[in-house]
């Protein structure tokens, strides 16, 4: 009995330690630059096992030989400095940090938010706005808009602006990497891409309020042409975004269903972002 | 003879203990590093208001800004004053460590009038820019203004109240030496705002006015 | 009454209620059982108005346990909430309620639980180990207690009476400006702290003066226990990062009060300077709470050891390295802010560079038990359990400060995962190790060993439990402070990390299971020598507990590890002659101005101005009253301390 629950018990933990390797996530890249992220933390994590790895060991081991009971190991008292330990100490730590410091700051550069990625596919920009408790992509040059999905072609270099209507908040795409902050009256300013077709969650990944766990989306990476069906679907059906419209959006509600836009004003995103178009007051609650 | 005094004749010999291990340090010494760390750790706060200052200093939101509001001649008064008050509080600290209370009392007489000068001065700047439209509210540059001039005037405002009391005690108790020791603190204060003063005349008002 | 109503009381919500019911029948119960047994006078006279540090190290300390257990309540609940609220399941928890628990859980942690169990630790250890009578400024030092201890009671009235902040622990605007958070939470989380601030920044600089001014006659720089270097260290941080938090919670106070414009969405205002500026205090203050840890873990190794701790001057240039270098790395909290790759890879660098002298202190204890004698008391458990748990922690800590892998990783359960592992792993243990050791120095007998040792064995299992799977659904895209999620297959890991907060529940209950046996059993295991561990510096050369005096005559220091060298050359004597000394009188200045100071808070928390307004006047008054006379010492004569010192020389010299 006690052997099969050690049993089970096992297989969960090791289940469970190897499933992130499987599921959706940070460990599953869909996009270039969340293989580069993915690859950078394997990298340093193993770097740094070496050390670490050995540390616990040692430490466990040191722990269990110097025990006092052990008549068999060296007591020195009196021993607390060694010129050549001193230096290996201070080196091993340091020579990490630098390997992993040259590691840092060109992946700092190379995977810049802001950095144009290259591909084949023509490069589609995208504006994203937080609203209370939903995302509102808006797509300039294709004139139409979209809430809480988020349609692209696949291989595609996308290029995020990035606003929030009302408090800070972090797109995020765990699968396509980098997630950034949005912030009123600034922009922040995103590349993405995805170069396999499929549907990627995302999420707000700074705390908002009280509907903030529901600020979900999805990105459907679709192939160039279906990209341009759904383009023509929505410009055909659904309301337009107009100031009226923004209003309504604007107002503050929980897990809002995915729409999409005809048309959108033009000028939506930098209005919202000079803040001249109305914030969401914050839900009534009891005070 | 005590560890302290040993330190002090050994010093300068080889081998001698140095001065960290003279043992414990008399009271007013205590009393009087104790006080500058608080001042120290004033400063920071300080800073912080002053690096608030700096990012939002051009956000006028529409509104005035500094070249529209500040009075240099206004500022240059208020600057005497609080200069010269401190030439008058270094005055008193001397004068009560020789035991002279006339002149003691009249150089602190005369640093309260100079330090409510400059508050007065101040918060009649402070009372013609709100009824201008100018008041915190109006923008951050504005709030950041009022802010960290405001808190040096609370400080000063804090001081004015420290002052008077640190009178009523020399009057009541005589030079003591808690007494004395308290004065030093209060002088130690007194000239540290001061010194914020001339940052903030330099990094606001004459690099605002422009 | 400003904004105050009857409809404050959670009178409709029934959990809340629930919690207030309990915390205020709990209260009235103590409150009760103090007045039946008649001990208000011996209380008022031997605690309340104390101005030892060693009563105030104590009362610091109990504080700090009795807020462990309202953080680890928020914090079994949320566990409880997300380990049932997958799919289309809500969970038991409403938004509205959970937001608020998360952010008191943090908030209490933080600034009621680790800093007042660190500060305390400090407080009692140190001028015992500098081998003087007390701190700098004794009265200054029960101020410090009463105002944090003020704080705390705000954030729990806020309980019973309102409503917490819902904006997470650091309360980022805008959200937490008065347009998206209008209730009083925020200016409940806001005064509480901007009190307890003024509290904790007064104990900081009475901490550095008391070891730069105050120390034994011949305890030079390089003659002090570490523990003392670390307190030196934490305590510089103090002094420099505090004043920052309060000028930031000044200007979001001035922005909800005044209508000022430093962080709201219009008028220019802007969050990232918030954010810079909460950061700027924010990570010196991990450093504040871990470089005392570090200290203890120093002591602790080496006493258990039986050998003077490897490499002392690499370690003093470490902690002074750490406490330098915790300025230079705030940035590392909002990488995804997106500053550009120059600014990033500065600060990501610079955060590396942190992990150097950490990795040094780590090696130097290896090298500490290395060819040592290792005896298993509980506290050397917790530094076991500590330097194996807190370099997983470092190595998540460096590969969050790379920051490609942050774009990733920020804001997830792997960033909790990766705090806790290094507070739980570093601050907690470290607390527990101190707890334990000093304990005997404190109230004369050991605590129960068995009791200490499944306390331990339940926190390290509990804790892996609770966050390895954190770390798995960080991975997985589980971002943090959410309050019920779609994605099905999380609900195991967050299921097993319930079962973890189970675990560490029984460590909790196992501690103070072992608080109640020790004290009831304690005639077995009393500590007559004063001296129960074979310790090393000079806390142990005094009686357990030690007389408010400390020591009746102040140690002449020698060498590093002062009292084990006293040891080696012979046991004490009884001298011939003690001169009379001076102890500080007891003083109600540190419990009235708190008092006060609750009123304040409580006051402009409601915008009840009157109230407020008297509050200031009274506390004013106060000052002025307690500042007009000189204080009286209490004088001891030299009978009183020969014979002090002959009743605590007794067992040593007949053993």
């Amino acid at each position: 009995m006690r052997h099969s629950c050690l049993r089970i018990f096992t297989l969960a933990a090791v289940a469970l330690l190897v499933a992130p390797c499987r599921a959706a996530g940070v460990l599953d890249p869909q996009g270039p630059v969340a293989a580069a992220e993915r690859l950078i933390l394997i990298n340093a994590t193993a770097i740094m096992l070496v050390v670490v790895l050995p540390v616990i060991v040692l430490t466990l081991a040191f722990a269990w030989w110097y025990r006092a009971s052990n008549k068999r190991a060296d007591y020195r008292p009196d021993w607390s400095y060694s010129g050549e330990i001193e230096l290996v100490v201070w080196s091993i730590p340091a020579m990490v940090v630098i390997l992993l410091a040259g590691v840092g700051w060109t992946g700092s550069h190379v995977l810049d938010p802001g950095r144009k990625l290259k591909s084949d596919g023509s490069p589609i920009r995208i504006e994203v706005v937080s609203l209370d408790w939903k995302w509102l992509f808006i797509y300039p040059d294709q004139h139409i808009a979209a809430v809480n999905q988020l349609v692209v072609p696949s291989g595609a270099p996308i290029e995020f602006f990035l606003t929030s209507a009302t408090v800070m908040n972090s797109f995020f795409v765990p699968q396509l990497g980098s997630q950034i902050y949005t912030m009123p009256g600034m922009t922040t300013h995103l590349y993405l891409l995805a170069d396999h077709l499929g549907d990627y969650p995302g999420i707000s990944a700074q705390f908002s309020g009280d509907g903030f766990s529901d600020m979900r989306f999805v990105v459907h990476a679709v192939p160039a042409p279906e990209f341009d069906n759904w383009l023509a679907r929505a410009r055909s059906a659904g309301p337009t975004l107009d100031s009226d419209a923004y209003a309504q959006l604007a107002r503050t509600t929980r897990n809002a269903a995915p729409q999409t836009y005809r048309s959108v004003d033009p000028l939506l995103f930098s209005h919202i972002l000079q803040q001249a178009m109305p914030v969401a007051a914050s839900a009534p609650h009891r005070d | 003879m005590s560890a302290q005094a040993a330190s002090v004749a050994l010093a300068g010999q080889p081998g001698a203990m140095p001065a960290s291990g003279g043992g414990p340090a008399p009271v007013r010494i205590v009393v009087a590093y104790g006080f500058w760390i608080f001042l120290l750790s004033d400063i920071i706060m300080f800073s912080a208001l002053f690096a608030t200052y700096a990012v939002l200093s051009g956000q006028t939101a529409g509104g005035p800004s500094g070249h529209d509001l500040f009075g240099l001649r206004h500022v240059g008064v208020e600057t005497l004053c609080l200069l010269f008050s401190s030439y008058t509080c270094g005055l008193g600290v001397l004068a009560i460590e020789r035991r002279y209370l006339t002149g003691f009392y009249l150089a602190f007489a005369v640093t309260f009038a100079l330090g409510a000068s400059f508050l007065g001065l101040e918060i009649s700047e402070f009372a013609g820019m709100i009824a201008r439209g100018a008041g915190p509210s109006r923008s951050a540059f504005l709030s950041a203004f009022f802010s960290l001039v405001g808190l040096h005037g609370v400080h000063v405002s804090a001081g004015l109240l420290w002052l008077a009391f640190m009178v009523a005690q020399t009057i009541a108790k005589g030079p003591r030496d808690f007494v004395r020791r308290r004065l030093l603190c209060f002088s130690l204060f007194w000239h540290a705002l001061d010194i914020i003063w001339v940052a903030l005349l330099t990094l606001v008002y004459l690099m605002g006015a422009r | 009454m400003g904004k105050l109503t009857w409809g404050a009381i959670p009178i409709h919500q029934p959990i809340p209620m629930a919690a207030s019911l309990f915390i205020t029948f709990g209260v009235l119960a103590v409150l009760g059982l103090v007045t039946w047994k008649r001990w208000w006078p011996f209380l008022w006279r031997e605690w309340l108005t104390s101005v030892d540090h060693k009563r105030i190290g104590v009362m610091y300390v109990l504080l700090a346990l009795v807020l462990l257990l309202r953080g680890f309540i928020d914090a079994i609940m949320m566990r409880s909430q997300l380990a049932i609220a997958a799919g289309n399941a809500d969970g038991y928890l409403p938004p509205e309620h959970y937001d608020q628990i998360f952010s008191a859980h943090g908030t209490i942690m933080i600034f009621f639980m680790a800093m007042p169990f660190v500060v305390g630790l400090m407080n009692f250890v140190v001028p015992l180990q500098l081998g003087v009578r007390d701190v700098a400024f004794p009265v200054l030092n029960a101020i410090s207690f009463w105002l944090t201890a003020s704080g705390a009671l705000l954030v729990n009235i806020s309980l019973v009476v309102g409503e917490f902040a819902r904006t997470g622990w650091l309360a980022y605007p805008p959200l937490s400006e008065l347009q998206f958070s209008p209730g009083v939470g925020v200016d409940y989380y806001l005064w509480a702290l901007q009190i307890s601030g003024i509290g904790t920044l007064l104990a900081g600089i009475n901490m550095v003066t008391t070891i730069l001014k105050l120390r034994a006659p011949g305890m030079t720089y390089m003659r002090m226990p570490v523990f003392c270097w670390t307190a030196l260290c934490s305590s510089l941080l103090i002094v420099a990062a505090f004043p920052v938090l309060t000028a930031t919670f000044g200007m979001l106070l001035l922005d909800r009060y005044v209508g000022m414009h430093f962080f709201t969405i219009d008028g220019g205002g802007n969050c990232m300077l918030f954010i810079n500026l909460i950061w700027a205090w924010g990570h010196p203050e991990v450093y504040i709470l871990i470089l005392p840890a570090f200290g203890i873990f120093s002591e602790v190794i080496a006493t258990f050891s039986g050998k003077q701790l490897f490499g002392y001057r690499s370690m003093v240039l470490a902690t002074l390295a750490i406490c330098v270098l915790s300025f230079m790395v705030w940035l590392h909290h909002f990488f995804t802010m997106g500053a550009g790759a120059d600014v990033n890879a500065v600060f990501g660098i610079m955060s590396m560079i942190i992990a150097i002298p950490t990795g040094v202190k780590l090696f130097n204890w290896l090298f500490t038990l290395f060819r040592g004698r290792i005896r298993f008391e509980v506290p050397v458990l917790w530094a076991i359990g500590f330097m194996v748990t807190f370099v997983i922690g470092g190595l998540t800590g460096v590969l969050l400060a790379v920051p490609p892998v942050d774009f990733v990783l920020h804001n997830s359960l792997f960033l909790v995962a990766h705090f806790h592992n290094v507070i739980i792993g570093g601050v907690l243990f470290g607390a527990m190790a101190g707890y334990n050791y000093w304990f005997p120095k404190a109230f004369g007998f050991t605590l129960d060993k068995r009791l200490g040792v499944i306390s331990f064995w339940c926190w390290l299992i509990g804790f892996y439990l609770a966050f390895m799977p954190l770390y798995a659904l960080g991975l997985l895209g589980m971002t943090r402070r959410m309050q019920h999620y779609a994605d099905l297959s999380w609900q195991p890991y967050l299921i097993v990390a319930e079962l973890g907060a189970v675990v560490i529940l029984g460590g909790i209950v196992a501690t103070i299971a072992q608080l109640v046996v020790s004290v009831r059993t304690r005639a077995s295991r009393r500590d007559l020598t004063g001296d129960p561990w074979n310790g090393r510096t000079l806390e142990w050369s005094t009686a357990s507990p030690p007389p408010a005096y400390n020591f009746a005559v102040l140690p002449e220091v020698e060498s590093l590890d002062a009292f084990w060298v006293m040891k080696q050359k012979g046991s004490a004597r009884l001298r011939e002659r003690y001169e009379s000394i001076e102890t500080p009188s007891n003083s109600a200045n540190g419990f009235v101005t708190a008092f006060f100071a609750v009123v304040i808070g409580f006051a402009m928390i409601w915008h009840i101005w009157w109230m407020a307004i008297f509050g200031v006047a009274c506390a004013a008054a106060t000052l002025l009253a307690f500042g007009w006379s000189e204080r009286v010492d209490h004088k001891i004569s030299g009978e009183q301390l020969a014979n002090a010192e002959r009743v605590r020389l007794q067992p040593l010299e007949s053993a």
